[in-house]
């Protein structure tokens, strides 16, 4: 199982820079997607996988006794996924004004900014 | 595209799915559920209404501007913290009633801070989804 | 019960939840963000005296104990950036009171830019890394909205490549943190920094160090990771570039800082420190040439910003406490110029109608308290003494000298002179020269004809420029002394685990 994460969390570092390496928007967004939801099976595994064990002291005992059940790594991927959530929410709208506004997608086309002589302001 | 089944189960779900989204919230303390999971599900309630109905009738169910729903919100997750304040507690220590109501359980700060993520999630959850299905302003 | 190192938190968190409804009462926006500017100001205040005074201060949220709990720690460096923030938080509000328009405002500009302090603070205040990764993304998601406000093409541009860039390194952040904790299994700095010379697995630690070198390194835009700076800092309003260029990229060096001296103790920050070593030059040299060859004038500056950079670096590979408590003045000091600099090019903007220096001139004549105020901001930039920058790149150089890195001392020693050749350039092209007439003298779009509001926070940085330069005494103190808590990192975990443990 633990084989099966590890495998799927490196598909998804190399399909998120994959496409983030893509001249177009879209697959950016996708790319950056993809990158967030594996740094969270990340941060999921090095939890260590246990199956039904509790993450309490027992009743009586003075520790924790193996196996048990960490939840904090849990907890700091429910607080990734909100905070990925709007912040690729926020460059979805962004990303859709600004092909609206520059009539391209293509990230090759948006030098302006870079150019000496761009960026008229 | 319009689809009558979709439109006219989304007004019976909208119902059923709050009342669900009230249920996550209440268990949340100690059971699998909180403010967020409820406040995703109310936000999803809303969605599946604007799929069904289009924006303009999702934004007239809602009756709130979402930004008022963020700011409500975060100001009740910032009061949850003022009875550890006031008492002279640690910061944001939580404080319980001693008694529980039924159906409803333990009343106490950190069930308060939980509806106040309910209420911002459900608010920018619906900004969001507002904001990319209308024309307007990002 | 430290309330107190939470205000800096909680008080601009406050402002903008109330400051939201009124979106169609610009007026009650503005007092609000003004006074809570001046409140935050005072906070900032009472905390560093506190902290200077009774060492540092922690709190733990909710009552639970560190290494289990949310922790706060205002150590002297925390405090000192906090009051940095305040000073800038502050000058910007009066500033965008004379430059920012009714349209940005109706976009939410005062809440986002409290919501942005919010974000800087809590990152400076913070003791636990995942809460890091939090507040940086409070501040990136408010920074975001800020760079697009007003929506015209460039700055939707410039947006796209700092918003893509962002994305990115907040994904490494969040691997490197699940990697360490994987192998260590706690986020405390504190605590981190206690466990971290027993772990066996070294090799994950580099690769979390170095993780980790890169994101903050995209923060505070090191070589070769600080294209999209120059790209995207010169498109939004002025009051939104100027709190940019004077506090974002230093709170990736503000987290450079405190990881690589209290998480990291070991071997790990050694080679690190080894790295910065050649980056820090790198950063200074292509920084520099790269504003030598711009005639924008906020791009010139951004540049510049990359460039100062390069310094704080060298500063903090050295480690000796003279090194540290230089790197810590030096950022302030580069804080306060390089804000100044940005409001100076706002005004310029508004006085002859262009930011492209071939397009105008004779400043001098027409403005000659400009010309006053932006020798003083340029100057300490360079380094001319009695000025702030002087005292901030001797303690930098001597500690360069003593620690026997000739080479890059020799390096920004030259920098600084490019440094000056740039200032001159601005100096000769906006001031000195006859105005070329290419575009009308004055320029409706930029400012609200409030000129005395654009002028008010440019000299308030330039008198706390000079009152840096003059009375260097207290203030080589504070940050000696800041730079030797920072080095005694027993003290640190002491405050926040409580001895015990």
């Amino acid at each position: 199982m633990t084989l099966l994460l590890a495998l799927i969390t490196g598909l998804f570092y190399a399909a998120g820079i994959y496409l983030l390496l893509r001249r177009s928007l879209v697959k950016v967004i996708f790319g950056i997607m993809f990158l967030g939801h594996a740094a969270n099976m990340l941060i999921f595994s090095t939890g260590r996988l246990t199956k039904g064990a509790p993450a309490f002291v027992p009743e009586g005992a003075q520790a924790l006794v193996e196996p048990f059940a960490d939840p904090l790594p849990q907890a700091l991927i429910l607080t990734a996924i909100v905070i990925g959530f709007g912040l690729q929410a926020f460059a979805i709208v962004l990303f859709r004004r600004s092909f609206e506004e520059l009539g391209t997608d293509d990230v090759d086309a948006m030098r302006t900014t870079d150019r000496i002589d761009g960026g008229e302001s | 595209m319009h689809s009558l089944i979709l439109s006219t189960s989304s007004r019976y779900l909208l119902v059923l799915l709050q009342l669900f989204s009230v249920f996550l919230l209440l268990r949340g303390h100690n059971e699998p559920g909180g403010g967020f999971a409820g406040g995703l599900v109310a936000a999803a309630a809303y969605a599946l209404y604007f799929i069904a109905n289009g924006v303009e009738e999702a934004r007239r169910v809602f009756r709130f501007e979402p930004l008022t729903v963020v700011v409500a919100g975060l100001g009740v997750a910032l009061a949850s913290t003022l009875p550890s304040i006031l008492g002279g507690m640690e910061f944001m220590q939580s404080v319980w009633g001693n008694t529980g109501i039924p159906v409803i359980g333990k009343v106490g700060t950190p069930l308060l801070f939980d509806v106040g993520v309910y209420l911002l999630v459900l608010g920018i959850t619906l900004k969001i989804v507002f904001s990319l299905a209308g024309e307007d302003e990002p | 019960m430290n309330l107190l190192v939470a205000l800096p938190i909680l008080l601009p968190l406050v402002t903008a939840l109330v400051m939201l409804p009124f979106r169609e009462r610009p007026g009650v926006q503005r007092g609000l963000g003004l006074g809570a500017s001046l409140a935050q100001a005072a906070v900032a205040v009472a905390l560093l005296s506190r902290v200077y005074a009774g060492g540092i201060l922690t709190l733990q949220a909710g009552g639970w104990a560190a290494p289990f709990g949310i922790t706060l720690v205002a150590d002297l460096l925390s405090a000192v950036m906090v009051a940095a923030t305040a000073l800038i938080g502050l000058t910007t509000s009066i500033y965008s009171l004379g430059s920012i328009d009714r349209e940005q405002e109706r976009f939410f500009f005062h809440p986002l830019m409290q919501l942005l302090l919010v974000g800087i603070n809590g990152a400076f205040l913070t003791g636990d890394l995942f809460n890091l990764y939090v507040w940086f993304e409070v501040m990136l998601i408010s920074s975001f909205v800020l760079l697009a406000l007003g929506g015209s093409p460039r700055q939707l541009e410039g947006s796209v490549k700092y918003v893509t860039i962002n994305l990115l390194s907040s994904a490494i952040f969040l691997s490197a943190v699940g990697i360490l904790y994987g192998v260590a299994g706690t986020l405390n700095m504190a605590d981190l920094s206690a466990r971290l010379p027993m772990i066996e697995q070294r090799d994950l630690l580099s690769v979390v160090a170095v993780l980790l070198l890169v994101t903050f390194g995209v923060k505070a835009a090191i070589f070769p990771l600080f294209f999209w700076l120059p790209a995207s800092y010169h498109t939004p309003p002025v009051a939104v570039s100027a709190i940019f260029a004077g506090l974002l990229t230093k709170v990736g060096v503000y987290a450079i800082m405190r990881v690589f001296t209290t998480v990291f103790t070991g071997p790990e920050s050694e080679a690190i420190f080894r790295i910065l070593l050649w980056i820090a030059p790198l950063t200074m040299v292509v920084g520099v040439l790269g504003a030598a060859a711009q005639y924008d004038l906020r791009k010139l500056l951004s540049f510049h910003i990359v460039s100062q950079i390069g310094y704080m670096l060298f500063a903090i590979a050295i480690q000796s406490p003279l090194a540290i408590a230089g790197g810590l003045f030096y950022i302030v000091h580069n804080i306060v110029a390089k804000t100044s600099l940005f409001y100076i090019s706002g005004i310029v903007r508004h006085k002859s109608g262009a930011f492209q220096l071939k397009k105008i001139g004779g400043l001098y004549s027409t403005e000659p308290l400009l010309a006053a105020l932006f020798l003083v901001s340029a100057l300490a930039l360079a380094g001319i003494p009695p000025l702030s920058g002087f005292w901030a790149k001797l303690m930098v150089i001597r500690a360069g000298l003593e620690s026997g890195h000739y080479f890059v001392t020799a390096a920004a020693l030259a920098v600084s002179l490019l440094t000056l050749f740039s200032m001159t350039k601005i100096w000769n092209e906006a001031f000195w020269k006859d105005d070329p007439g290419v575009v009308s003298s004055t320029d409706e779009a930029h400012g609200n004809g409030r000129t005395a509001l654009l002028y008010l926070p440019v000299v308030m940085l330039c008198g706390v420029i000079v009152f840096f330069g003059l009375s260097f005494e207290p203030v080589y103190e504070l940050s000696a002394r800041a730079a030797g808590q920072l080095l005694d990192v027993e003290s640190y975990r002491n405050a926040v685990l409580g001895g015990g443990l």
